[in-house]
């Protein structure tokens, strides 16, 4: 189990590593953390011909407020993002999120932009992106493109990147700090990939939803924004939601699939009642509060 | 494929040497620098038999390249006893809560446990626990290896 050959090369500026990218006519893999890639590496499921290393690369790490909300280095470490005061502060159900992310270990080297790019439809960090409406920046020597989470990911490790373009942050846009925090997942052993998962954030004022952002992980090719599901919580009286009436809904643009983990059927089971467990335990909170 | 020259501390040695692009660096540390107590499983970071202690914060060895432990500080477990022989407190406390029994995952989670006791900050027993979900253990059924992190912990007659 060792890779295929490849060149590594570790570039110092983001100019530098767009101009390897382009230069490499798509045989070109970006390597941060390296701990969902370096598998597909050892697995020869990937083989690049070159691996463009951006550990290295000045001004891609760290966490701080933007205009828009907070803005998170894609390179920053998994660790040192669940960590963070700010984000603590004001994004947390992102760190709640984060401390689901693999184990201990892969988080002192995994990043939180390489788990947002790479894509894996069952991983915390794409669908965290995807439900609080995360913005992400990539450059190449074309210039720069704004692509909205929503509109990133088109299947299992596919995203809409092309190949010259690298991550330069990633924008969550700011969220109520009394936001009421939705995270669950059900998994076989902690820091496996989730079977099935949901995370999200609900902002309500005098009682009733005014901001919803939810997505599903583990419940099909891509993370899944439950956009049905968030029109109707708009309005809704906190006090006499009814969040089995609305599991329908929550589960109608996910599409589970079997594997040799779960079945179908058993994710969409379990979907529906931790959806609703999730949405009871959260509104309890807040009525409690 | 390119080939890298490497320096590198290893267990309080510093070590030169040259890497394929594609060598991990737990079959460098193997392979060229001696350090068999890394012990490979998996190979794709799920069993966490290969972690080792990267300038302070305890990795996966098979999921980062050796290229990219140049400048590094790197500590495995043959680096965590004393030179006399003394056992590092970890070690102690696997070896009398009899946490290991065919010794495959021990070096990866004496490092895991080394590198989070090794700060000042006593770590609380629970995030000790949670961070042993990282290592997969086919013989111990795990409650040594759980008796031994208690006593590392905050209040543990060890920490």
């Amino acid at each position: 189990m060792k890779p295929a050959p490849f060149d590594y090369v570790a570039p110092a500026t983001v100019e530098e590593a767009c101009a390897i990218l382009a230069n490499a006519g798509g045989g070109a893999t970006i390597l941060a953390g390296g701990q969902t890639l370096m598998p597909l590496l050892n697995l020869r499921m990937s083989q690049p011909f070159i691996l463009v290393d951006v550990n290295e690369v000045a001004g891609l790490s760290g966490i701080s407020k933007a205009a828009e909300g907070i803005r998170i280095g894609p390179a920053t470490r998994q660790v040192n993002a669940l960590g963070d005061a700010l984000l603590a502060a004001e994004l947390p159900v992102l760190v709640t999120a984060l401390s689901h992310v693999g184990h201990h270990q892969t988080r002192n080297r995994g990043t939180v932009g390489g788990s947002v790019a790479l894509g894996e439809p069952a991983a915390e960090m794409p669908a965290t992106a995807v439900a609080l409406g995360a913005t992400i920046t990539a450059q190449s020597v074309r210039g720069n493109r704004q692509i909205p989470a929503r509109a990133f990911y088109i299947g299992p490790y596919m995203t809409v990147l092309e190949p010259d373009e690298l991550v330069t942050s990633i924008i969550y846009p700011a969220w109520d700090p009394d936001h009421i925090p939705l995270f669950a997942e059900v998994a076989q052993r902690p820091g496996d990939f989730a079977l099935v998962g949901l995370v999200g954030a609900l902002e309500v004022d005098g009682g009733r939803i005014t901001r919803a952002g939810i997505a599903w992980f583990g419940m099909g090719p891509t993370p899944i924004a439950a956009c049905v599901l968030e029109a109707a919580l708009i309005g809704q009286d906190v006090a006499t939601l009814d969040p089995a009436a609305l599991a329908d809904l929550a589960l109608s643009e996910t599409a589970p699939f079997d594997d040799h983990h779960a079945s179908a059927d058993y994710r969409r089971t379990v979907g529906r009642k931790l959806f609703v467990r999730t949405m009871c335990d959260a509104l309890d909170l807040r009525k409690s509060a | 494929m390119s080939a890298h020259k490497l320096n590198l501390t290893i267990n309080g040695r510093t070590h030169t040497g040259e890497a394929e692009s594609r060598t991990s660096l737990a079959d460098y540390l193997r392979n060229e620098a001696g350090y068999t107590g890394v012990h490979l499983g998996c190979e794709h970071g799920v069993c966490g038999a290969c972690t080792v202690i990267v300038d302070g914060a305890a990795v996966r060895s098979c999921l980062m390249l050796a290229v990219q432990a140049d400048g590094a500080t790197v500590t495995t477990v043959e680096g965590l006893a004393a030179p006399d022989g003394t056992l590092h407190p970890v070690q102690q406390a696997l070896r009398e809560e009899h946490a290991l029994q065919c010794g495959f995952c021990t070096p990866g989670v004496a490092c895991t446990l080394a590198a989070l006791t090794s700060g000042t900050d006593q770590p609380e027993a629970a995030a000790l626990e949670a961070a042993m979900s990282g290592h997969i253990c086919r013989c111990t059924g795990y409650q040594g290896i759980r008796r031994a992190a208690k006593r590392l912990a905050v209040g543990g007659d060890l920490a």
